[in-house]
């Protein structure tokens, strides 16, 4: 069974103080160029490889990140 | 499948608990603090006990902790957490009463308080965060800063010759006849927080046997003081905290007996 999954990330939020990039074990989160209106980069999902498995939203201070999973065959 | 196909809200599998109020933490980038904050939240709303929760906030960082959770607050005096956590207790004995404590609260001006407490065998719950520093105040020493740690007060590093010894509390109350629960935890990566919040669970159900004070530990990170960045300051605890505040259980009486 494998599963794919998808963060949503409150970006205003968001501290950009990487904890979720180093707990992320499929390297799915990276930070933004951009910045959001408190000026921090903030992390956001890149590629396919989200699997949802919540570790990013678990260790997150701020409390910013959704996690969808969904099971394929 | 597309990513937008599973952003939909019947496969949400973890989201931010309403315990926790929409107010932005004050905390620094990457604080410890907040992701405490988070998992306290989420075991009151596991345990569905959020109008029969009373936290008691200390003086330091966390002080405005009555902002972020939504229950019950009182906000004691600096280190007397414990103490009125006592008096809320007794007055509501059926309700869940913890106090949330910095080292420099616990540890320092509150020694007193928390070994008493402790001794008398309190049904409270203690969260302690142990970062070895003042966090609020611009990085000072605090007792349980780690020798040789360089801190404002201790630009050269700890000496044990100047400065005494690191305050190493957990095993010191665990020798308290009152004490029914203490443990040591961190919440570094997700299996450390996972870990954590299952501890702070059984703290609070311990609390609630009327068999003696829940004493939960976390060795935590001041990224700020110790001027490292978050994740940094991560990899340093884990090489340098780990050593001198292992992680674990110290002390379960249901499970010892």
């Amino acid at each position: 069974m494998a599963f794919k999954g998808a963060i949503e990330i409150d970006y205003n939020k968001c501290k950009g103080c990487s904890v979720c990039i180093a707990n992320c074990p499929t390297n799915s989160i990276s930070l933004s160029k951009l910045v959001n209106n408190k000026g921090y980069h903030y992390a956001e999902m890149t590629g396919e490889g989200c699997i949802g498995c919540s570790s990013c939203a678990v260790v997150c201070p701020d409390s910013v990140i959704t996690v969808y999973r969904v099971k394929i065959q | 499948m597309n990513i937008e196909d599973i952003k939909k809200p019947e496969n949400i599998v973890y989201r931010k608990t309403p315990m926790l109020t929409d107010a932005v933490m004050h905390y620094c980038p990457g604080c410890s603090h907040g992701t405490v904050h988070k998992l306290i939240a989420e075991v009151i709303e596991e345990m569905g006990i959020q109008s029969e929760t009373v936290g008691i906030s200390p003086v330091g960082c966390s002080v405005f902790a009555y902002n972020y959770l939504d229950i019950d607050w009182q906000q004691a005096a600096h280190g007397r957490a414990p103490s009125l956590a006592t008096a809320v207790k007794r007055l509501n004995p059926e309700k869940y009463v913890f106090t949330y404590q910095g080292d420099g609260d616990l540890a320092s001006i509150g020694t007193a308080e928390i070994i008493h407490a402790c001794s008398r065998g309190e049904n409270i719950v203690v969260i302690f965060i142990n970062n070895g520093i003042y966090g609020m105040t611009g990085g000072q020493m605090a007792p349980t800063t780690l020798l040789g740690m360089k801190t404002s007060t201790t630009p050269y590093g700890r000496d044990a010759k100047l400065n005494g010894f690191p305050l190493v509390i957990a095993p010191m109350v665990a020798q308290l006849d009152g004490t029914a629960f203490i443990t040591r935890q961190a919440v570094h990566t997700a299996a450390a927080a996972r870990k954590a919040k299952a501890a702070i669970r059984k703290a609070f159900e311990y609390s609630q046997k009327g068999i003696g004070l829940s004493f939960v530990e976390i060795v935590a990170t001041c990224n700020s003081g110790w001027k490292l960045s978050p994740v940094q300051a991560n990899k340093w605890m884990v090489e340098n905290m780990f050593p001198k505040y292992p992680l674990g259980d110290i002390k379960d009486i249901l499970k010892d007996k």
